[in-house]
């Protein structure tokens, strides 16, 4: 380890090493360095499928790491300023549900915001942990979930002190943060530990000027999306762990969900992508501030837009803002968020990241070129000229506070019958409901179906957002608890 | 020794000229940009490779994207030209002594430093003081501009590239926007004949019909562009291009050319068969 630093990447030098060995495979993957599947190969290419391999001793073995995987996740721990780092094939969904998993046993409380992603839900199906939800706070214009304030998460822990942990977003999609280092001080000052989902915060490890990271605010476990902002492919991702963590339990606990056939296509994207932020990520991610602050300006100069940034900032609930990331709300124009975002693609061959009912979020990157950037403005423009209507009528959005009335898993476990939409009214949920991207339960399983709430998901369908999470796939009917 | 430029028109096709030697090349922020000249061709002009004019052949195309609109619109006084580096559009349109004004939106500053250096021919208007030259993406340009022009000429490179943007539905929409009410935009409209080119000219005529009033197409005989068969796309607010036309009245002007005259007008609108049908599909 001593010899290597942040240019060395230990996967990425391995698999190009055991490729100028011409091993001969006799073992798995059975496409054989792609001979096997010549389709296949002329999509992908034959580089690509020629480090498709499994583990073997020049490769290490993610389950159980003792060399080149190792050197590459010390190296990506001194990136992170993190005490160990692991490698995750699962996406961050396996990163936050190891985080929870390891922390929470069956029936141990964890204080979490209600606007989690539903991986954090789900890991408490898998755990029996028992939430205690922070209501966030709301910004009424926009309607969107704000952080959890500093006065809100000190009552929660007041209330429940025998609480294992606290989970915060680090950001929020829509870039919003809570006070990380103060809350972090408050639930080790009474024993719990921190875990911080920071899917969509990656470039705050290797930019200038950006939001507190959770390693540097002395959280215990952080998940980051090394494939959002980092450059790595989909579906890998890095979990991190603070000094109080102990890393071989940790590693027994992903194990348990993990897969034993880690994708090398996915560790070695993980390994180049460190390498490339740890080297030029202060540049890298200037561009990419720059192309957004233009981007939010020239919105805001067509009208009726609002891209919001760093006013926002409250000094509690948004203790700060990702300025990376481009959030618009749309009501102005007459028109929801989810319908630009559709427009955006049908007409106009752009595809964002998400709509919802107030506002869409296009996700600005270092892939990014400015071109394209005018033509997203462009675009937004035309869309105000030829589709803007007045703004009476629209329901404006508003983030409803869930009332729990179950834990997750024995809601999700229980006996349940299925009613229409219309007649769920006053019972009690036992699956997820959710406009997908981002993910963000509407309904979680436990919690008690409201009017409000009814109305909210026909609307959200009426305006065309992807809806997911209930077995019936075209949300008409919902599981109820009987 | 022989030196061939070469471009690949398809995977299968290549077009070569004999090149004497080259004057200049260079890379800017945007692309490479390279001039040579031959003996056939004369002085030529590719970027990123790609061929943009030769001091041979490059009247038709100036003639013909610029003439059409100008002879349709009974009094164009502002127009708006968008690429064009090379000079060859904003040469054609100073012949016209009623415009007023003639805004030159390029986005590489380079493409006319290299051209006012290398190509006098079609370079040599600019200090025309009607001219104003904005460096800058036209996308964005556009996109401020509202009932100001009468004609705009967009002289794009390919679909692809720098010029990606001036194919898009969004620039179409903001040229609208930015034309008076019986305004023109004329649009050079890639190539029918070869399957790539085809399918790009397909996507560009879909956007602009489904953005103006009146979109039709023309084409003209071009010995260096692929396939040397060459569309372009007149879009238009009010004016038919030939029901409109009065082609009496634009031959008083005097303004004399090599390629485009009044017949020609009305018949360049007569396109094949297989031509019409590849519209037809997108309209």
């Amino acid at each position: 380890m001593a010899e290597l630093s942040q240019v060395n990447a230990p996967i990425y030098e391995a698999l190009r090493r055991l490729r100028r060995m011409r091993v001969v495979p006799f073992d798995v993957p059975g496409h054989k360095r792609g001979r096997g599947n010549m389709e296949l190969t002329e999509f992908l290419g034959e580089d690509c499928m020629n480090v498709d391999v499994n583990s073997m001793k020049p490769l290490d073995n993610l389950c159980h790491p003792v060399s080149v995987i190792k050197d590459a996740e010390d190296l990506a721990a001194e990136a992170f300023g993190a005490e160990n780092v692991f490698f995750m094939v699962g996406g961050t969904t396996s990163a936050v549900q190891s985080m929870i998993m390891y922390a929470c046993k069956e029936g141990d409380k964890i204080i979490m915001p209600r606007n989690v992603h539903r991986s954090a839900i789900n890991a408490l199906i898998l755990t029996g942990a028992v939430p205690v939800y922070v209501d966030p706070d709301v910004n009424h214009q926009l309607g969107i979930a704000l952080g959890m304030s500093v006065e809100q998460v000190e009552r929660a822990i007041r209330e429940n002190p025998d609480a294992k942990a606290i989970m915060v977003n680090n950001p929020t999609y829509y870039g919003i943060c809570s006070d990380l280092r103060r809350i972090t001080e408050l639930a080790h000052a009474h024993g719990m530990l921190v875990l911080v989902d920071e899917a969509h915060g990656t470039h705050f490890y290797f930019g200038k000027d950006f939001p507190v990271t959770a390693m540097a605010a002395g959280a215990d476990l952080a998940s980051v999306s090394m494939h959002k902002s980092g450059g790595s492919l989909t579906q890998s991702s890095f979990l991190l762990m603070g000094k109080a963590v102990n890393a071989d339990y940790m590693r027994q606990v992903v194990n348990l969900t993990q897969t034993t056939s880690a994708s090398y296509l996915l560790l070695s994207s993980l390994d180049i992508s460190r390498k490339r932020l740890a080297l030029s990520g202060p540049e890298i991610f200037a561009e990419t501030v720059e192309m957004a602050e233009y981007a939010r300006e020239e919105i805001n100069g067509i009208g009726g837009y609002y891209a919001y940034s760093r006013e926002l900032i409250n000094g509690d609930s948004v203790f700060d803002f990702d300025v990376s990331k481009l959030s618009v709300y749309t009501l102005p124009i007459g028109l929801a968020g989810i319908e630009v975002y559709d427009l955006l693609r049908d007409e106009y061959d752009i595809q964002i990241e998400f709509g919802d009912i107030g506002n869409i979020l296009a996700y600005i990157s270092v892939g990014d070129r400015k071109r394209d950037i005018e033509r997203l403005i462009s675009a937004m423009a035309e869309i105000k000229r030829r589709f803007g209507k007045s703004e009476a009528g629209m329901l404006t959005q508003e983030y409803i506070n869930p009332i729990v009335a179950e834990t997750p898993r024995k809601a999700f476990y229980a006996a349940k019958r299925s009613v229409p939409l219309e007649e769920a009214a006053g019972a009690v949920c036992s699956e997820f409901v959710m406009c997908y991207p981002p993910g963000i339960p509407i309904l979680a399983p436990g919690e008690l179906i409201t009017p409000e709430i009814i109305e909210y998901i026909k609307y959200a369908k009426e305006k065309g957002c992807q809806m997911t999470g209930t077995e019936d796939i075209n949300i008409e009917r919902l599981n109820i608890l009987t | 020794m022989e030196l061939w430029f070469t471009e690949r028109h398809t995977p299968n096709v290549k077009f070569s000229i004999k090149v004497d030697h080259q004057l200049y090349s260079g890379n800017s922020e945007f692309q490479r940009i390279d001039v040579f000249d031959s003996k056939e061709f004369g002085r030529f002009l590719t970027l990123d490779g790609y061929m943009m004019l030769t001091e041979k052949d490059e009247f038709i195309y100036h003639e013909m994207i610029t003439h059409v609109p100008m002879a349709v619109h009974p009094d164009p006084r502002n127009i708006l030209v968008i690429g064009a580096g090379d000079g060859g559009v904003v040469r054609e349109l100073t012949r016209y002594h009623s415009v007023e004004s003639i805004d030159l939106v390029e986005i590489d500053e380079l493409v006319v430093e290299v051209s006012k250096k290398y190509l006098p021919t079609t370079a040599c208007r600019f200090d025309d003081p009607r001219v104003h030259v904005y460096y800058e993406d036209g996308v964005k340009f556009i996109r401020r501009c509202e009932n100001k022009y009468d004609v705009i000429i967009v002289d794009s490179t390919d679909p692809f590239g720098p010029g990606e943007g001036l194919f898009t539905k969004e620039f179409y929409g903001s040229c609208f926007k930015a034309l008076r009410e019986d305004g023109i935009m004329v649009n050079q409209h890639e190539s029918p004949f070869y399957d790539e080119d085809a399918a790009a000219m397909q996507r560009s005529h879909k956007r602009i019909v489904e953005s103006f009033p009146i979109s039709k197409v023309y084409q003209a005989h071009i010995p260096t562009y692929p396939s040397g068969h060459w569309l372009f796309g007149f879009a238009s607010k009010k004016y038919h291009p030939t029901n409109d036309y009065n082609g009496t009245k634009w031959s008083m002007l005097g303004i004399k050319t090599r390629y485009y005259n009044s017949r020609l007008h009305v018949g360049s609108f007569a396109l094949p068969n297989y031509v019409e049908e590849l519209l037809k599909d997108v309209e």
